[in-house]
């Protein structure tokens, strides 16, 4: 195959042309600060208006319940500091879990050292956290429960519904990151007790740079960002108009194509994860088998080590991730796989493969293709399925 | 940080290349360090000849780009010298030959210079001889924290 094979969008997506026509003009003829008092900068204020509109229909919010900032990175760390900033006088307890992305985990970890206490709940061995074990860490200085709405590894889609409800059943509030979910499956803040919720526009074919946090109305949070008072006096910073519109038409193209994406992409990935795991020995399925995110397969090999099979694969044209430490720039392999119980030595032959509307049939089957001859070519060169073949001569 | 752009074109052709890769049987000498923990094992096998010269070197890794290209370059370097040359071949002498290491990698050319001593060592330990300046392999690579220190 000459085209590359591009399996990674949940690191990030493509900008569809549609989307990047609907920014020009604001880089362009329409570049006024929507700010200003002036006339020319009406349009463009409207223009943000109307997409954070769009945006919060699709969430079933109100438009100023919508905040802009500057990704889903920024919006983490507003929800965790800006929360517990406000709610000192309660208390200075949150809940958060061991799987999630580093922009919780690594605001949390800050916030300890500036006297907050964090309780990290732990998974089951499909990456779901357990309403109950929850409610059990619920202490009357509780302040917020922040669990993410799908994984970004592992894909498990989280019992937000539940959780939220045990969180409001003892007065707390309910944060998710959603920055994997949002656009992919539908979401109805509304319906699943959502207080606050962190998104970001490059995840669904939007511009990067641009994120939004859902604050639901009567909430008291902190600014995060000081300076202007660019989102009603919440966060500061000149408006980014091209990013903001263009997230809005990226929402509007996810809302009329998600059942159909899903659908479509689930079909491929159950393909991929059908094949993998019938033809490739010792290889496992992360995460839940049915509860996941449409677009995420992930895997681990035994024997071999993820680096080594990403650098194989993209020699092979093909784009995917890993989990290993070599590619988290640590000793250590990934936090997610690690508190679903792998052990490291498996969970350093970890593969994250996720796919867009784009991908086809013909691209999986070769990529299943190439994958096993590339995993029994490392194994030929691992000493440690050497040994597991001396243990093991029938296998 | 993309491993495929930061490594030198050396380390490519030994990752996607790698020579000597295998199983000596009855080899003189097996040394394996690393820790599957930490995401790197290595394993050398030596054939030395009655008169102390390593005939061939054979290798297993498990590890990434870097642990793959330093275990096949090490192997290439210490064919056919004598054991007292090959315990000459420092991971410096790894790296330089493959063109350098990304700075976090470096400790995959420590582990193919302990490979060989290891292998080396079991070689001795096998033939009742002490090899001047060899120490006892270690086998954790929490006992080589020096050598990540020394490797920055």
């Amino acid at each position: 195959m000459d085209k590359m094979i591009y399996l990674d969008n949940a690191a990030t997506t493509a900008v569809r042309p549609e989307v990047l026509e609907a920014m020009r003009p604001f880089y362009e003829a329409d570049y006024a600060n929507p700010s200003s008092a002036y006339a020319f900068a009406g349009k463009t204020a409207a223009r943000v208006e109307e997409a954070r509109e769009t945006i919060a229909a699709f969430l079933n919010a109100a438009p100023e319940e919508i905040f802009f900032t500057g990704g889903g990175s920024e919006s983490d760390n507003w929800a965790l500091k800006g929360i517990t900033d406000a709610m000192a006088v309660k208390g200075n307890h949150i809940i958060t879990t061991k799987i999630e992305h580093h922009a919780i985990l690594h605001t949390a970890q800050y916030l300890e050292k500036h006297g907050v206490e964090v309780t990290y709940l732990d998974v089951d061995a499909d990456g779901k956290v357990d309403p109950a074990a929850l409610e059990a860490a619920i202490r009357p200085e509780t302040v917020l429960v922040s669990v993410m709405f799908a994984n970004n590894e592992i894909g498990t889609i989280e019992p937000v519904k539940e959780l939220a409800a045990v969180a409001h059943a003892h007065g707390v509030l309910f944060h998710t990151d959603a920055v994997q979910a949002f656009g992919h499956v539908p979401i109805d803040v509304k319906e699943l007790g959502i207080d606050l919720m962190s998104a970001s526009a490059h995840k669904l074919n939007g511009p990067k740079g641009v994120g939004l946090l859902y604050i639901r109305k009567g909430i008291r949070i902190e600014s995060f960002v000081h300076g202007g008072a660019q989102e009603r006096g919440k966060r500061a910073g000149t408006t980014n108009a091209p990013g903001i519109v263009g997230f809005g038409k990226a929402v509007e193209l996810a809302r009329e194509t998600l059942a159909e994406r899903a659908a479509y992409e689930t079909g491929l990935r159950d393909r991929l994860i059908g094949r993998v795991l019938a033809e490739i020995p010792y290889a496992r399925l992360n995460g839940h088998r049915t509860d996941r995110l449409p677009n995420n397969a992930n895997f681990c090999f035994r024997f071999i080590e993820g680096e080594s099979l990403l650098i194989l694969l993209d020699r092979a044209g093909i784009c995917g991730s890993s989990g290993s430490a070599c590619t988290s720039g640590s000793l250590d392999p990934s936090h997610v796989l690690l508190a679903i119980g792998l052990p490291h030595e498996i969970a350093h032959g970890s593969l994250r493969l996720t796919l867009s509307e784009e991908t086809t049939e013909e691209e999986i089957d070769y990529t299943v293709d190439e994958l096993k001859k590339i995993v029994e070519r490392l194994r030929m060169m691992s000493p440690l399925y050497e040994d597991f073949r001396k243990k093991h001569p029938e296998g | 940080m993309s491993q495929v752009t930061e490594y030198s074109e050396k380390v490519m052709d030994h990752f996607m290349n790698p020579r000597n890769v295998g199983e000596i049987e009855n080899a003189s000498g097996v040394g394996t360090v690393g820790n599957a923990k930490c995401g790197d094992i290595m394993r050398m096998y030596l054939d030395i000849d009655d008169e102390g010269v390593i005939r061939d070197c054979k290798f297993k890794t498990f590890g990434c780009g870097a642990a793959v290209a330093t275990s096949s370059m090490a192997t290439e370097l210490v064919i056919g010298k004598t054991v007292q040359e090959a315990l000459q071949v420092t991971n410096k002498a790894v790296m330089e030959a493959l063109d350098g290491l990304p700075k976090i990698k470096i400790h995959c050319s420590l582990l193919a210079e302990q490979a060989i001593h290891a292998a080396l060592w079991d070689y001795a330990e096998k033939h009742g001889i002490t090899i001047e300046g060899l120490d006892p392999p270690v086998n954790d690579i929490e006992e080589t924290e020096e050598y990540y220190r020394m490797g920055e």
